[in-house]
């Protein structure tokens, strides 16, 4: 039972974030990236709940079958019994299962519902009132890129392409294949609405650490939300098969505090790139405060 | 009886005869047909997936930046490999290969009840395929030749998004290997309905023969909604209908919909069989009856029964309302159940018996034990909320492929080491049979293992190339993809030993755990048989 217990907990540290980064992938990661939305947090709590009900079941068959190998193979056993039914483990197995899944549908339904239902400000998830959608944003999937339009803000539609490999600076921390040119960019802690279409073919706007993914669907107009609790940048991928550069349209969000989305959002809605230089410097700014701190 | 029949009772025409094979009627030998057909097919499936796996053992682009083709060649694999696998192996081995084969010998027939229809199914399928490779050499889109929309062809990508000839030989491709499984599957469902052998129930019927009519309903009911939908596609595409383009109110989704509908009857189609086969291996091997015989044949009716109503737990994310996808939820993990009554009763039918490890019955455990860790991350998917952080990542390709490359495949090795002496009247070498299984055991575990904490991680599918943060799982995952084809390999190497030495076969190899018809006859069985009906007295269940 300790060993069991200590499995678990092992287990569930690597699974749900002792490794893992907030936003991005970890080399040789084994659960998810760190969650930064309540969503997610939720997701990662029920997956590792799922972890362990399907660890338990799938040791329990490995089990049972090295048991049967071991203790019933043809030299240790040469007589073979001949019984085809017993009533009562034929119930068992039946009734168990069910009573399995009915543990896991309450939560999944929980969860689920927490996440397609846009707040109200009303409802609670994981026991916190959460604020109605501060603002809307609008993202188009196109071939192989994102566009971005802020209509409450009065920031009309920008194009967030890849950084191609050559031109990938790592020193200002940049990902090949991850970062962008022009960024979304959202205030810490608001409640975000995001509707997501696609101009061309399906595409899929998804961001691992907030728990969302949706599809990018001409002719349809998608709705989710998320409210991302911690400053960084957070990167995702295109998740829906759209052609030559499937793997080149990444999604990048900068999470920064509510002064600096309003600097950013009124250089925006007149020049990108004057609003992409003063995301830069918050950056650097960000960056010293951190090493100074140190 | 006609005199011809008294003085030469087989009739069996030469092996070279290219008639016998071109017009053959005969069960046994479009069975054989079907079976190096698959072979043959799933040798390309194979080295397809070997071209992703070195595209993908690095990040950056190592054979599709210009080398193979640009990223696109590599979409194109990926479909191929994906149809291929699908259409042209897992089915004909399964239902074309062992159903022919097996279902009118375990039933005690002569034959399947349209012996000319059974050719027709076989020989559409090779059309299919040449319509298949066609298309991967013509223009798809203006990034190159082939199809690079996915196995699952979901428009705009292939409509407005494939505006070359190659989708429609795809399509086309579809259409023909629809048909020859609609034929197939009446021919089985008339069979088993009407050519049972005298006194033998469907409740005393082989569990295999009960696998392959569940299967053979799935296909009846779900290819034809596939047939309608890649049909509407085609229109859309090249007449100027707007089924699925919202441009003329037509709906991307309603396309996945239909698509579905018959996708997941699909997945339950590639694995029922492999359902039917374990059970006879693991009771031979143990040398004791099924356990639970009717759980057993109704568990799969059920799992049948519900694989009609789960479709939509494949499209989560494309915005459908949240009542729905609770639904979808509720439904899915529903399958759980009978999936684990037949888990649970192959372990007890092992439990007190008296068990020999062979080969068919080491890769008949290694099923189970796989097929029991994809469906455990069957029930993880099942759940919409979690879904939204793992569809479409590598998650679910761990996941498939547990069910269906180790599930599906593993069954089909499994058949196929257990009757290959009856069909080939040759003993195969034990020895390089258990090779064979570890190697492929070590392999694909060493493949699809990893995909899981890739999936988790967060890395999408169909990617020809990733962030670094996804290298190292990639790379063991490219590790495991050699090891398992040294391991095919020496399935060939198995193949080649047994043709070639040729050491002579037995009626029943097995010994006394097997009870079904089929080790009644001699290895090879004679070219017609039964032509004196058995009689089926005892009720062994």
């Amino acid at each position: 039972m300790r060993f069991l217990t200590a499995f678990f907990t092992s287990w569930i540290a690597l699974a749900s974030g002792a490794l893992a980064q907030a936003g991005q992938p970890t080399n040789g990661g084994l659960g998810f990236q760190r969650a930064v939305t309540p969503i997610m947090e939720q997701v990662t709590s029920f997956h590792n709940l799922l972890m362990i009900i399907i660890t338990v079941i799938t040791l329990f068959v490995a089990g049972l079958l090295v048991y049967v190998i071991f203790r019933f193979r043809a030299s240790a056993n040469p007589v073979p019994k001949k019984f085809s039914h017993n009533t009562l483990v034929e119930v068992l197995w039946t009734a168990i299962p069910v009573l399995i899944l009915v543990v896991i549908a309450i939560p999944s339904f929980r969860l689920l519902y927490a996440q397609d239902v846009i707040p109200d400000g009303v409802r609670e998830i994981n026991g916190e009132v959460v604020a109605a959608p501060a603002f809307t944003i609008k993202a188009t999937g196109y071939q192989w890129y994102w566009g971005y339009e802020y209509a409450d803000l009065g920031i009309g539609e920008y194009f967030s392409n890849m950084i191609p490999d050559d031109a990938i600076d790592s020193s200002a921390g940049q990902l090949r294949l991850l970062s962008v040119d022009y960024p979304l960019v959202v205030p810490v802690g608001a409640t975000v609405r995001m509707q997501v279409t696609g101009a061309d073919v399906i595409h899929n706007w998804a961001m691992p650490s907030f728990g969302i993914k949706m599809d990018a669907i001409p002719g349809r107009l998608n709705e989710t939300w998320f409210r991302a609790d911690e400053e960084g940048t957070y990167y995702g991928q295109c998740s829906e098969l759209c052609g030559l550069r499937h793997a080149f349209m990444p999604i990048e969000v900068r999470v920064v505090s509510q002064d600096a989305f309003d600097a950013w959002a009124a250089a925006a809605a007149e020049d990108p790139d004057a609003a992409n230089a003063l995301l830069a410097e918050y950056e650097t700014d960000r960056r010293e405060t951190r090493l100074a701190a140190r | 009886m006609s005199d011809a029949a008294a003085h030469a009772e087989d009739h069996k025409p030469s092996f070279w005869s290219p008639a016998r094979w071109m017009f053959s009627t005969n069960h046994k030998d479009i069975g054989t047909m079907y079976l190096v057909f698959a072979i043959v097919a799933g040798i390309i499936g194979f080295t397809l997936s070997g071209f992703i796996r070195w595209e993908l053992a690095q990040p950056g682009l190592q054979l599709f930046g210009g080398q193979l083709g640009n990223e696109h060649m590599y979409n194109v694999f990926v479909t191929g490999h994906g149809l291929i696998m699908v259409f042209f192996v897992v089915m004909p081995a399964m239902i074309g290969g062992f159903g022919n084969w097996f279902v009118p010998l375990q039933i005690g027939a002569p034959d399947m009840a349209f012996p000319r229809m059974n050719n027709i199914s076989f020989w559409l399928l090779p059309a299919a395929f040449a319509m298949l490779l066609i298309s991967m050499f013509v223009p798809g889109n203006g990034s190159g030749n082939g199809s690079g929309t996915g196995w699952v062809i979901y428009p705009p990508l292939s409509t407005s998004g494939h505006p070359g000839p190659s989708m429609d030989f795809a399509i086309f491709s579809l259409h023909l290997a629809g048909a020859s499984s609609i034929l197939g599957a009446i021919n089985f469902i008339t069979t088993i309905f009407n050519m049972r052998a005298p006194g033998m129930t469907l409740h005393k019927m082989p569990l295999f023969a009960w696998s392959v009519l569940v299967t053979a309903f799935l296909l009846l009911l779900s290819l034809p909604v596939l047939a309608g939908a890649i049909t509407m596609l085609l229109t859309d595409r090249n007449f100027g209908t707007t089924f699925f383009d919202p441009a003329g109110g037509g709906d991307p989704v309603m396309f996945q919909h239909l698509f579905w509908f018959f996708g997941h009857p699909e997945v339950y189609i590639m694995i029922l069989p492999g359902f039917g086969m374990v059970s006879h291996i693991v009771s031979t091997f143990s040398k004791k009856p099924i356990f639970g015989y009717l759980g057993m044949a109704y568990a799969m009716v059920a799992i049948g029964f519900i694989g009609f109503i789960v479709w939509a737990h494949h499209m989560y994310t494309v915005g459908m309302p949240v009542d729905l996808k609770a639904y979808f939820v509720a439904a899915t993990m529903v399958i759980a159940v009978p999936t684990g009554i037949k888990i649970f009763s192959w372990i007890a039918t092992m439990w007190g018996g008296s068990i020999s490890f062979k080969t068919p019955m080491v890769w008949a455990i290694g099923f189970i034990f796989l097929f029991t860790v994809g469906g455990v991350t069957g029930v993880v998917l099942a759940n919409a909320g979690v879904d939204q952080s793992l569809h479409d990542t590598y998650y679910v390709v761990a996941h498939f492929h547990y069910v269906l490359s180790l599930g599906a495949i593993f069954s089909i090795f499994a058949g196929f080491y257990y009757w290959l002496e009856k069909m080939s009247g040759y003993k195969y070498s034990e020895a390089l049979g258990q090779i064979h299984f570890w190697i492929t055991f070590i392999g694909v575990n060493l493949i699809f293992f990893p995909q899981h904490f890739l999936g988790l991680q967060g890395m999408p599918r169909r990617y020809v190339d990733y962030p670094d943060g996804f290298a190292y799982w990639n790379l063991v995952s490219s590790i495991g993809y050699a090891v398992t084809a040294v391991g095919t390999l020496v399935f060939f190497v198995m193949l080649a030993d047994t043709f070639l030495r040729r050491r002579p076969g037995v009626a029943n190899p097995w010994g006394e755990g097997a009870t079904t018809l089929e080790w009644t006859l001699s290895s090879p069985p004679p070219f017609h048989q039964f032509s004196e009906l058995p009689k089926i007295k005892d009720d062994s269940h």
